[in-house]
Order: C-alpha cells, then sequence, then structure tokens
C-alpha cells in the first residue's frame, strides 16, 4: 500500500538554488528505505519537504492520503502528529530526564499519566533503556542519546520514521546498534525513510536505495541490489 | 478530564517558567505591583472624590433673601414661583423657608450680644432681617442660571450661592481624576511592554523546547497557551501585594479617623464592598494586561 507518493516536486530556494529538481517518487507502507547522495544533492530537503518543515515549489507531496505541499501552516502539526523525526543532534532537552524527554511528546496532548507511564516504558525497552529512564541526556552516551531521541520519535505510534543522518555523529559499531533498532521498528510496521552518507551501513542493511544527484533522482536499487564499490 | 490534565501542566510549566527565569518574572511582577498599586490608590480617590462631589451637590443650596417689608402671602407665592423654575429639586425640603423671626431666634441663642441687639424686634415690622428661602438643585453646573432667575422673582431681594467654591472644588476633582487616569493608562502600557519583554525573552531561553514542540506534533495552541498562562500568572502574581496593602491601608484609615478626614469636611466611602470591588479590577487588570503581552509576544517571536 502506497504511503507517500511524491508528483512533480520541485524545489526552489529563496536564494535562486534548485534542490529538488522533479521529482517523482512512491514509497509503500512498511518500505525501509535508505536516500543517498552526496553533499548538496537534496536528500535533507526532500525528508524536510516530508514534515512540513520546508514547503515545495511545485508539486504534490502525499503522506497518508494528505497533500503536506497544500497543508496551511497552522495545521503543520497534523502530520508531525503521524510522523516521527530523529535528527543527527538527537535535539534532546537537557533538564529533563531521559523518561520526561519521551513522555514529552505525550504531555502536549494530555494523556492522563498511567497511559503515559506505559508508553514511554514499553519504547524504552524497545531501544533498551529501560534501566536509564531516570538519567539525564547529558549523562549517556552519543548512541544512548539517539535511542531516546528515536524512542521519543515512535511513542506516538506514528506510521512514518523519518530519520536525518541519525548514525551521522557515531561510531561504527553504534551506528550498527542504532541501525538494529530501526530494523526493529520497522519489523513492527512502521515505514522508515533514513537520509545517511554511511555508504557502510546501506551495504549491511540491504534495503531499497534511492541515490540522489543534484536534485534528481539518480538511480535506484531495489531491496539487496544496492552493492557500494569500494574505491 | 484531558482538557483539566493540559490545563495543569500549563500552570505547573508556567510557575516553572517563572521560577526558572526569576530575576526577569520578579522585574515583571514589580512593574505590575507598581501599576496595580497606583491603580488602587487612584480608584481610592476617585471614587472618594466622587462620592465627595455627589454630596456637595446635594448639600449645596441657593439662597434667596426676601424684601423686608414682605408680606406673607407674598412669601408664600414667591415659594411658588421657585417651584415652577427648571433645575429645582422636587419635594418639600427643596423648597425651605427660613423666616426672619426663627433666624432672630436663632441669633439670639448664639450669644448674648445678639440676644441684647434683638430682643427688641418682636413684631414683625420691627425685624430688619431677611426672610431667606433655602432651595436645592438638580445640576450643579446650572447654579449660576437658577441663580440669576430666582434673582428676577419680585420679592426677592438678593440671592446667593457658592458657585465661585463649587467651581473651583469640581475643577480640582476633575484635574484629579483626569491625572490619575492618564498616569493609570501610562503604567498600564509600559507594564504591558514589560510583561512582552519577558515572555520574549522565555521565547527565546526555551527556543529548542518550542521546537521539540512543534516536531512531535504540537499545535499551535499547545505551543502559545502556556506562555499566555505565564503572563496571566504574572499579572495575578503582581496583584497580590497590592490588594492587600488597598485591604488593609483602607480599613485601617476609616476606622482610625472613623470615616472622616479634614475635619468632617471628607466622608470616606465604607471599606466595604468597595475593597472586594477594587481587589476584584485590580487582579482582573493584572491578568488581562499579563495575557495582553505574553500574547503581544507569542504572536510578534513564535511566527506561528
Amino acid at each position: 500500500m502506497e504511503l507517500i507518493r511524491m508528483r512533480h516536486v520541485h524545489k526552489v530556494y529563496k536564494n535562486g538554488v534548485t534542490a529538488i529538481h522533479d521529482l517523482d517518487l512512491s514509497i509503500d507502507k512498511g518500505e525501509f528505505v535508505f536516500i543517498i547522495g552526496a553533499t548538496g544533492c537534496g536528500k535533507s530537503t526532500l525528508i524536510k519537504m516530508l514534515y512540513r518543515e520546508e514547503r515545495p515549489t511545485s508539486g504534490q507531496i502525499l503522506v497518508g492520503g494528505i497533500d503536506v505541499a497544500k497543508i496551511k501552516n497552522r495545521k503543520i502539526y497534523k502530520i508531525r502528529r503521524k510522523l516521527g523525526v530523529v535528527f543527527q543532534d538527537f535535539k534532546l532537552l537537557p533538564k529533563l530526564t531521559v523518561y520526561e524527554n519521551v513522555a514529552f511528546a505525550l504531555e502536549i496532548f494530555g494523556l492522563p499519566k498511567d497511559e503515559i507511564y506505559n508508553k514511554v516504558v514499553r519504547v524504552l525497552e524497545l531501544v533498551g533503556l529501560k534501566n536509564k529512564a531516570k538519567q539525564y541526556p547529558t549523562h549517556l552516551s552519543g548512541g544512548e542519546q539517539q535511542r531516546v531521541a528515536i524512542a521519543r520519535a515512535i511513542v506516538n505510534g506514528p506510521k512514518i520514521l523519518i530519520c536525518d543522518e541519525p548514525t551521522g555523529n557515531l561510531d561504527e559499531k553504534t551506528s550498527m546498534e542504532i541501525m538494529n533498532v530501526l530494523e526493529a521498528i520497522n519489523k513492527l510496521g512502521t515505514t522508515i525513510i533514513m537520509v545517511t552518507h554511511d555508504t557502510e551501513i546501506v551495504n549491511k542493511m540491504k534495503k531499497r536505495v534511492i541515490e540522489l544527484d543534484s536534485g534528481r533522482i539518480l538511480r535506484e536499487y531495489k531491496e539487496g541490489e544496492y552493492v557500494h564499490e569500494v574505491d | 478530564m484531558k482538557l483539566i490534565r493540559i490545563l495543569f501542566r500549563n500552570i505547573r510549566d508556567s510557575f516553572k517558567s517563572i521560577i526558572r527565569n526569576f530575576s526577569l518574572s520578579l522585574a515583571s511582577i514589580s512593574c505590575i505591583t507598581i501599576t496595580l498599586l497606583v491603580v488602587a490608590i487612584s480608584m481610592t480617590l476617585s471614587v472618594n472624590v466622587n462620592s465627595m462631589t455627589k454630596k456637595i451637590e446635594e448639600d449645596v443650596t441657593i439662597v434667596a433673601f426676601l424684601d423686608v417689608d414682605i408680606t406673607e402671602e407674598r412669601i408664600a407665592e414667591i415659594e411658588e414661583e421657585i417651584r415652577k423654575l427648571p433645575n429645582i429639586q422636587e419635594g418639600k425640603e427643596a423648597v425651605i423657608l427660613d423666616d426672619k423671626e426663627s433666624i432672630r431666634q436663632e441669633m439670639m441663642d448664639s450669644s448674648s450680644t445678639y440676644e441684647q441687639i434683638m430682643q427688641n424686634w418682636e413684631d414683625r415690622e420691627d425685624n430688619p432681617l431677611k426672610d431667606a428661602y433655602h432651595i436645592k438643585i438638580v445640576d450643579i453646573t446650572q447654579m449660576g442660571k437658577t441663580s440669576k432667575q430666582i434673582a428676577q422673582i419680585e420679592g426677592v431681594a438678593v440671592v446667593k450661592d457658592a458657585q465661585d467654591m463649587v467651581d473651583q472644588l469640581i475643577g480640582v476633582f476633575d484635574v484629579i481624576t483626569k491625572g490619575t487616569y492618564a498616569i493609570v493608562i501610562a503604567l498600564v502600557l509600559v507594564t504591558a511592554f514589560l510583561i512582552a519583554n519577558t515572555i520574549k525573552i522565555t521565547i527565546f531561553s526555551r527556543k529548542r523546547e518550542i521546537d521539540i514542540m512543534r516536531l512531535v506534533g504540537a499545535s499551535n495552541t499547545n505551543i502559545k497557551i502556556p506562555f499566555v498562562f505565564e503572563g496571566l500568572l504574572l499579572g495575578v502574581l503582581g496583584s497580590i501585594i497590592p490588594i492587600a496593602i488597598l485591604a488593609y491601608g483602607y480599613s485601617t484609615l476609616y476606622t482610625k479617623f472613623d470615616g472622616r478626614l479634614f475635619g468632617k469636611f471628607v466622608t470616606l466611602v465604607k471599606p466595604e464592598p468597595f475593597i472586594y470591588i477594587v481587589s476584584g479590577i485590580l487582579i482582573l487588570i493584572g491578568v488581562v494586561v499579563g495575557m495582553f503581552g505574553s500574547w503581544r509576544a507569542v504572536r510578534k517571536h513564535l511566527k506561528i
């Protein structure tokens, strides 16, 4: 089932730079997709348009049936509630504990305390941080912080998890741990779209890969097809 | 239930934020406190001034002295003519005759010198004093006109009114009231500006939090409300001291002077329900100014 559909999407920034050029893309429910390409190829712009951080200059972007391009600014939250987003720099609140950081996403909606507790404990278990719930982010390693960020992104039960270079700040071993967490989440039915530079990871994961160049799709590889040739 | 939980969460967050930016919050609270204190003082002043103006208006009378050789029939006719004029209060008490015999008696009672002089004036014809009407009017500002109309009645010798004194007094009261209004408005504006500034800095210091809130799907209202609450709370906190001072100060003043100042000249308004009404108004001003200030800051700096 098609979850994301992009048709003739253009994105030109105000300074005149064309980031995305007539892009067509379709992603099905439950897929795990890597988006790769050189710096400045438009990867980040592409996913920013999915969670409406950026608005396309023209074209149509359907996410779960909603045209994200047309949605009004004050309605963006409706899209955001269907998506989880994870960044390279984690974006955690340092004054809140791990538990509070994850619960933060639920408190806004006024859920009852016990429901929040159950949901938070469940996702912390999923990312393997149940025993660190009371610690502060600054006391955690980079990998652990990223797992907290992932927990926060999925605690609402989003259909799509968008990851913008989630392993960019992590070493190889930790990166693989994060990938394992993401794969586990994907197996539970969440569609994952991940932007990365790390060809090593892409090689190992053997998922669908979309390679961008100058805002266009250069090549597309089906699951298991992509093999990065080491120079 | 959901709304109540969100409400409590917002109140909790507002308290946290006030404590986190304590010095700035304190500045805003102090500013509200000073503003509301001035508001309280000016309201006390203007309410009392108003009540005094009313009292003066009720008490001020025009005195019409009649001719010395007037007949008693004519005296009665003059009363009728006065009552027919516009701007004269209705009712028996509004036009009262002070006949010269009772004036003589009153004066004789007041001093022995008068007694010696006046004891021979027992007959009406001998009495050189003048009969007088005390007349109450409706609109004090029309006093001069009414006086002139009374003076034109045949048999009226002289008309005395307190026009100049009343004019001056009401003029002074007017200046006091307008002056306090001006000060209050200026202070309210300054306070709203200060609160807007406090909230602006709060917004900047919580930028990261706001970004994350947006990211996890908080609606604009979700994001705005805690800040508006914070403004509201600053307003409420700022109104505590002025209310305490007003409640304690005014009732102490009232009991100490038995409701009167400067001899018996000024009668104070009773503390109850005056204090409750003014306290309510103070909280309301605090809340409105606080919310307005933060709303402005949120609109301007959150860009949502």
